[in-house]
């Protein structure tokens, strides 16, 4: 799988349980599908888990980011100061380009 | 922001949630406990090559949250392995049944 | 375990609870019986499980802590570690098992803290086994959120002019925080830094 994304990219996570029914395991927590965050770097490019965990091969490996998202904007009543950050790995095709 | 209508959130999936103050305890572990880590570690090893992790996670995802929430952590390992063991045709439910009541009966428990 | 266990700045909580014996439990029966099942199908054997539960009690927080003392007096090692930590982890003999692992600097500017919200993702070769509460759901619920008020749990409070970055330990990645040097080393050795370098300041919930 081609890598699509490069540090500092304005990207948005997927919610592909919503999006087109996936079920199962799954490694993107809820907590940051819908969100918009930048890429602090490319990890690598590692097995899908979605198959991995049923005993599948898990091709296409999958590029792996760690995405860096503002906590301010993942909770809205978050009471640290804005420039407090998260980071969490997600697999590239949770993400999308962020709408500019 | 979000334009998706998530589903209701998988039991593991505890982000953002807030279940009070931290336990601050590490923790101290049974001989039974250390052993499933050990065994989770030579069924994933090469040499062996039995089981992911990946698996493991899943087994526990699908443990139902009422199990998930009443078994220690490695209670969670044992059950997501004998699981995964049995649906890859490695073990028989029935073998397994055997031998607790083997080791039952070792320990003087009641069957 | 309530409030004044809160105030504790230490890495092992006092008055451990006695835990009962569970190893008749319906659980460490199965967990029992699974594995002699195996071994008695060959899947591996008794010495097997032996040698890997020593091979687990090998591993410890000083595994990792060797690492930052190295770090805090070698320049080029610190380098190394930031940029490839299952490398520099190579270095010093510690094997990650193939594992990526990305080293996290807390500085004046930048303090950093683990969780894995959706299991228990840890970096045991060079940590040991990981403590119940970074299992726990409150640790893993909260922190995500509310991850200043949670690290003043542990007694450790983060001023307003410091970011304060969460990382969540979701995929392939283990992490390990290189904690701020103590104040008045300098005259330490590497041996006596690496003592200094405890479990919790590893996974970013506590200061050195």
């Amino acid at each position: 799988m081609a890598v699509r994304f490069t540090t500092g990219d304005r990207v948005t996570v997927r919610d592909l349980e919503a999006e087109e029914g996936l079920r199962g395991h799954m490694r993107a927590p809820v907590y940051c599908r819908g969100m918009t965050g930048e890429i602090e770097r490319l990890c690598g490019t590692f097995g899908n888990p979605e198959t991995l965990a049923y005993g599948g091969d898990g091709q296409p490996a999958q590029p792996l980011y760690r995405v860096r998202f503002q906590q301010s904007q993942l909770w809205p009543d978050y009471t640290g100061p804005t420039r407090d950050s998260i980071e969490i790995e997600v697999y590239q095709h949770w993400l999308k380009a962020a709408q500019p | 922001m979000t334009d998706s209508t998530f589903q209701s959130k998988a039991y593991h999936d505890v982000g953002g949630d807030d279940f009070g103050p931290i336990p601050l305890h590490d923790g101290d572990y049974q001989l039974w406990e250390r052993r499933v880590d050990a065994m989770m570690r030579l069924l994933s090893s090469p040499s062996v090559g039995l089981m992911r992790v990946d698996e493991l996670r899943r087994g526990i995802e699908t443990l139902g949250e009422a199990t998930y929430n009443a078994e220690p952590y490695y209670g969670k390992w044992a059950r997501s392995l004998a699981a995964i063991m049995i649906e890859k045709g490695v073990l028989s439910c029935s073998e397994l049944d055997a031998k607790i009541e083997e080791l039952r009966a070792e320990r003087g428990l009641e069957p | 375990m309530t409030q004044d266990h809160h105030a504790h700045h230490h890495d092992h909580s006092h008055d451990p609870i006695e835990a009962p014996d569970t190893s008749n439990s319906d659980t460490a029966l199965l967990a029992d019986a699974l594995r002699l099942v195996l071994i008695e199908k060959g899947g591996f054997s008794a010495q097997d499980v032996q040698d890997q539960l020593t091979l687990m009690e090998g591993r410890s927080d000083r595994n990792g802590a060797a690492m930052i003392a190295r770090a805090w007096v070698d320049a080029d090692y610190k380098a190394a570690l930031l940029a490839n930590g299952k490398e520099a982890a190579k270095t010093l003999g510690h094997d990650t098992k193939g594992t990526p692992l990305v080293v996290l600097e807390n500085t004046e500017d930048v303090h950093n803290v683990v969780v894995c919200t959706l299991c228990s993702c840890y970096p045991v070769t060079l940590l040991g086994p990981s403590p119940e509460w970074y299992k726990s759901k409150a640790y893993r619920g909260r922190v995500v959120r509310d991850p200043r008020s949670v690290l003043r749990e542990f007694g450790t409070d983060i001023g307003n002019g410091r970011e304060v970055r969460v990382h969540d330990s979701t995929a392939d990645m283990r992490y390990m925080i290189l904690p701020k040097r103590p104040p008045e080393t300098d005259h330490l050795s590497e041996a006596e830094l690496a003592a200094l370098v405890t479990r919790n300041g590893l996974i970013g919930v506590t200061e050195l």
